[in-house]
């Protein structure tokens, strides 16, 4: 019996594995999507309300030490606004990359954050509640309102899953604001506080400066990822004499683990089951 | 009755494996979420025995190989969870004798059943998981199964002993 049931599991892995991206599970997956996805949107819309109940629960002292926190950062920001011509230039470099990405019109299906996948899976997916009916398919560009998210991977009836940039298999191409520099972006799997993410540039000699802004670079068709959208800002450099190339750390400005709302960049006029959000309303944040 | 059987024990794979992914991911820590459907396949093995537990371990592992948001290679939590039904109900003798005995045996199914899923990961680089990583999961993801236990594995033990079929007394 045990035998059975570990060639079974072998048969599986083997079906899954040697078939590549058109394993023969697929059909199973779908099926199973379609079953789960709407238990699974229940389920979460049920604990919603309750998500945000730690946060009664909280001392005066985390209330004190978290304004101090917010002073400290309020000042600093106040500071670097005031401060470096580089900033400024960043600014107006975002701000022509923005005014670029809403002439080209995004439209957005709006989408809850259902379900996460386990940390014991290694791997960082997300459940949206948009699937197909939704107008939402595989290798469309997923963000919220402070930057990008990630990458849907399939999509089902009525629920699609996402593969989140800090994911390990993840790879974004980034522009930096201030030097149009590319590079690529890998997640190192974790999202627990203080997310990080690395940025090497394809340019060995390129350097990048602390606090510049990363927006996504686009790929052909604006699949997966649309151009302009954006990431995060660097927050440190590691150089090594070994690599030819710079490394970034980039801290993203989407909070990925209380995640909620989602956009998913769909084309203008997509036909879907919910109002679609189109362009004129561009991503807040990036110049933070 | 079968049939009835069948479907409550199907139900409760469902429930667990929606939980853990869409309730529990509310109050998770650093990622990691209690392993609910581990929890039924250990309360399976103590009641029933390593076969019937390692049936349902395949059947509660595909399902989490299955349901979104998996994105991983199909059957390595299938293979995982078969391992710990099997080797659960082999000590299935000692681990019903008393509470902590239990406990144990829930933390060691946990080890080895997240420690055989990752090192299947880590044959098939999908995906490539770092050991650093692989050190920090498990061990959270053993202490978070063994404080979930004493408020699920007696509700699920009570379940199994329900719906077990009728035997002959000896």
């Amino acid at each position: 019996m045990l035998g059975l049931l570990l060639l079974a599991s072998f048969t599986v892995i083997t079906l899954d594995a040697r078939g590549g991206d058109s394993s023969p599970l697929d059909p199973v997956r779908s099926v199973a999507g379609d079953a789960f996805g709407p238990v699974e949107t229940a389920a979460a819309t049920a604990v919603r309300p309750f998500a945000a109940l730690p946060d009664h629960f909280r001392t005066t002292d985390s209330l004190r030490r978290d304004v101090a926190a917010l002073r400290s950062q309020n000042s600093e920001l106040r500071s670097e606004l005031a401060g470096s011509a580089l900033s400024r230039h960043q600014v107006t470099e975002l701000a022509g990359l923005r005014s670029q990405s809403s002439s080209t019109g995004y439209a957005l299906v709006p989408a809850h954050v259902v379900a996460m996948g386990p940390a014991q899976s290694f791997s960082r997916t997300v459940t949206i509640d948009a699937g197909t009916r939704a107008g939402v398919h595989p290798d469309m560009t997923v963000m919220d309102n402070d930057g990008l998210v990630g990458r849907v991977v399939r999509a089902d009836r009525s629920t699609a899953t996402v593969l989140l940039i800090v994911d390990q298999e993840s790879v974004v191409g980034g522009r930096l604001g201030s030097s149009m520099e590319v590079g690529f972006l890998r997640g190192r799997g974790r999202l627990d506080g203080g997310t990080r993410l690395d940025l090497e540039l394809v340019d060995g000699s390129a350097t990048a400066a602390r606090g510049d802004s990363l927006v996504t670079w686009g790929s052909k068709n604006g699949r997966p990822f649309v151009p302009g959208i954006p990431v995060g800002k660097v927050t440190s450099l590691v150089s090594s004499p070994r690599s030819q190339s710079t490394r970034a750390v980039i801290s993203p400005y989407v909070d990925f683990s209380s995640l909620d709302l989602v956009g998913v960049v769909v084309k203008r006029g997509t036909k879907s089951d919910r109002t679609v959000i189109e362009a004129g309303r561009q991503p807040a944040g990036g110049d933070r | 009755m079968p049939a009835v059987r069948a479907l409550l024990l199907t139900a409760v794979l469902v429930a667990a494996v929606v939980l853990q992914v869409a309730v529990f991911s509310v109050v998770d820590v650093g990622g990691v979420v209690p392993n609910l459907a581990l929890l039924v396949v250990v309360a399976a093995a103590l009641v029933r025995g390593p076969e019937f537990a390692a049936v349902l371990g395949f059947v509660g592992g595909l399902a989490i190989d299955l349901a979104p948001p998996a994105d991983h290679i199909a059957g390595r939590w299938a293979l995982a969870l078969v391992v710990v039904g099997y080797l659960a109900g082999r000590v299935r003798q000692d681990a019903g004798s008393s509470a902590l005995a239990a406990l144990v045996t829930v933390a060691a199914c946990s080890f080895v059943g997240t420690s055989v899923f990752a090192l299947s990961g880590m044959v098939l680089h999908d995906p490539s998981i770092p050991v650093g990583e692989a050190l920090r999961v498990i061990p959270l993801a053993v202490v978070y199964d063994v404080l979930v236990t004493p408020f699920a594995l007696p509700l699920l033990l009570r379940l199994f002993r329900r719906v077990q079929p009728h035997q002959v007394a000896y």
